[in-house]
């Protein structure tokens, strides 16, 4: 069988390893001439599915709790499994109480607690959540070695150009994100930046929680950390903003001063595609499989949505849609 | 039913639009909480330019009344732009006018906010000023052009519900034609209700059935609040006294001792 997967992203890349490994001739069109610039490239790379059943709804998890075992098994070496450490400033003490209430998987961690897990951050905290499942990966390693990893097993890759001219497949898959024609489609706008400081250290991404600028930094190789990242309703990628600067860097001041003398190394925005219910679906529309909507969720859900895609195309015509599962859960909830 | 700057809205609860986990829960919220109008921030999904317009068309597609709001303005000048772009995207001159002047807390500025509600009136706009309970500010806000008050209860989002009771009976008191909304500060269904029973016309709140660990349902207690409230006070309550008052007669006791 000879497929098509349209979108180098992590929904691409994630469903070309698992048609190809299924036996197909898979080929992936880029629009784009490398790997960068999508809101894969700007993820933050969390596999914290415990963590974000605090805003997103039970399939979240389902589909989620085995992502950090899919990409250990793909690429090994890039997973770390460290958990996951939840804070808050003092007067915010609140909000731990409202994530724990939201959320399983976790355990309160006193103050010598953290010093244990986080050296670093030693007599700066009381009180947390430690999420020990959980486990993240650099998503632009973890994209260039896939890439490289299908290039060596025989998936052709064809960057910059427009697929809507090739022809001569049996299947397409749709990983387009936000460039799909699907209207149901919303763009979700996400402001990050990249740290570099070499006076901290973190095992594990840290979350620091406040009523209306939650944050999150993940380290990276180097001596790097990823701090992220806004949510806003639109499709704008305008450069981003002093406000989200200002409060990324207030969030991450505020878990250690040492990021003040942090050399900011980057600056990006991506949209992420989500329907109204910010849940991914993967549905076939004739010859084309379409997976999107991934939202916030991409390294974490990619995995799955990738081995329903590849059922639906090698195993049955029936369309996979998480919506009805949704509302059910949504009306029971 | 109550009447707006002329529009007669069929509930007595206006919900926030923001922070919903997706607009999927928001749209069964809005809708298990039967609430007549919703208030939307244009200056949140601006970023820089535009392209919120997918949201603003779901906002839309509840067929509700849309207020739309300046939150996250610091300035005058900056929330008459946001109103005038508000009164572009939504095609409505209603605008629930925010100008904030602390950034941590999200109390009103009130003196800006007296300024930018002049300005706005007198452009012909309907003007819903979050303010806060002061009696003063809300005789300016009703010279410059207000026809509605939305004082706050507590700070924005901080869930204590009326923390001066006495305030909010002697604002009402002060203004017992002008349509009085509690807005900010709402944490719980009983909050919603007690203020209805004082006596205030409506209550918009936000974060306390956003951020809910289930929203829709969340909405629709408040919504059950607001009614019972509003009931409550029609109905004329019995003020509290300090001795017991047994419901049936006791017999064969004098009735004065």
């Amino acid at each position: 069988m000879r497929l098509l997967v349209k979108g180098a992203g992590v929904a691409g890349l994630t469903a070309a390893f698992e048609l190809a490994s299924r036996g197909a001739a898979v080929t992936i069109a880029e629009t784009r001439h490398g790997l960068g610039g999508n809101a894969s490239w700007m993820a933050g790379g969390m596999l914290a599915p415990w963590c974000e059943r605090e805003s997103a709804e039970q399939p979240v998890l389902d589909l989620g709790r085995d992502a950090a075992d899919w990409w250990d098994a793909v690429l090994p070496g890039h997973v770390t499994r460290a958990g996951t450490l939840v804070l808050a400033m003092p007067r915010d003490a609140g909000e731990l109480d409202r994530f724990a209430s939201r959320t399983s998987g976790h355990r309160r961690v006193d103050e010598d607690e953290i010093a244990l897990l986080e050296p670093d951050l030693a007599g700066r905290f009381r009180r947390g959540l430690f999420f020990p499942s959980e486990a993240h990966l650099d998503p632009r390693r973890a994209m260039a070695a896939l890439h490289e990893k299908l290039a060596g097993s025989g998936v052709e890759f064809r960057f910059g150009v427009n697929a809507l001219h090739m022809t001569g497949f049996d299947r397409e898959i749709d990983c387009t994100g936000m460039a799909s024609s699907d209207e149901r489609l919303r763009g979700v706008r996400g402001e990050m930046l990249i740290l570099r400081t070499p006076d901290i250290s973190l095992s594990r991404p840290v979350r620091l929680l406040h009523p209306r600028l939650p944050l999150y930094l993940t380290p990276r190789a180097d001596h790097h950390f990823m701090a992220g990242a806004t949510m806003v309703e639109s499709l704008s990628t305008e450069p981003v903003t002093v406000r989200a600067i200002m409060e990324l860097l207030n969030a991450a001041y505020s878990v250690h001063p040492a990021f003040g003398e942090a050399a900011i190394v980057e600056t990006g925005v991506g949209i992420r595609p989500a329907f109204s219910d910010n849940l991914p679906r993967v549905e076939a529309h004739g010859r084309t499989v379409a997976i999107n909507g991934l939202y916030r969720h991409g390294f974490l859900l990619a995995p799955a949505m990738a081995r329903r895609a590849a059922d639906l195309v090698f195993d049955s015509d029936k369309p996979v849609e998480l919506a009805d599962e949704t509302d059910g859960q949504r009306r029971s909830a | 039913m109550i009447e707006l700057y002329g529009t007669k809205l069929p509930s007595r609860l206006l919900l926030g639009t923001a922070q919903y986990p997706s607009p999927a829960i928001l749209a069964d919220a809005v809708k298990a909480s039967c609430a007549s109008a919703v208030t939307v921030s244009l200056r949140r999904e601006m970023a820089g330019g535009k392209g919120g317009e997918k949201f603003w068309s779901l906002i839309q597609s509840l067929r509700l009344h849309i207020l739309p709001n300046t939150a996250g303005c610091h300035s005058v000048k900056e929330a008459v732009t946001t109103a005038k772009m508000a009164r572009e995207v939504f095609g409505t001159n209603w605008i629930k006018l925010e100008v904030i002047g602390n950034h941590d807390t999200l109390q009103p500025d009130v003196f800006g906010l007296v300024e930018a509600a002049r300005i706005l009136c007198d452009d012909g706009f309907a003007v819903f000023p979050y303010t806060t309970d002061d009696l003063v500010v809300a005789e300016r806000l009703l010279e410059a052009g207000c026809r509605v008050l939305m004082p706050w209860c507590a700070p924005i989002g901080s869930a204590l519900g009326p923390v001066n009771i006495t305030a909010l009976r002697s604002m009402r008191g002060h203004f017992p034609d002008v349509p009085l909304i509690v807005d900010a500060g709402l944490g719980r269904p009983s909050h919603a209700a007690l203020v209805m029973e004082l006596g205030f016309d409506a209550v918009l709140l936000n974060t306390a059935v956003a951020k809910a660990a289930d929203p829709v349902g969340m909405a629709r207690a408040f919504g059950k609040a607001v009614d019972a409230g509003r009931e409550a006070y029609r109905s004329g309550l019995l003020e509290p006294r300090d001795l017991a008052v047994p419901s049936t007669p006791t017999i064969g006791r004098a009735v004065f001792q």
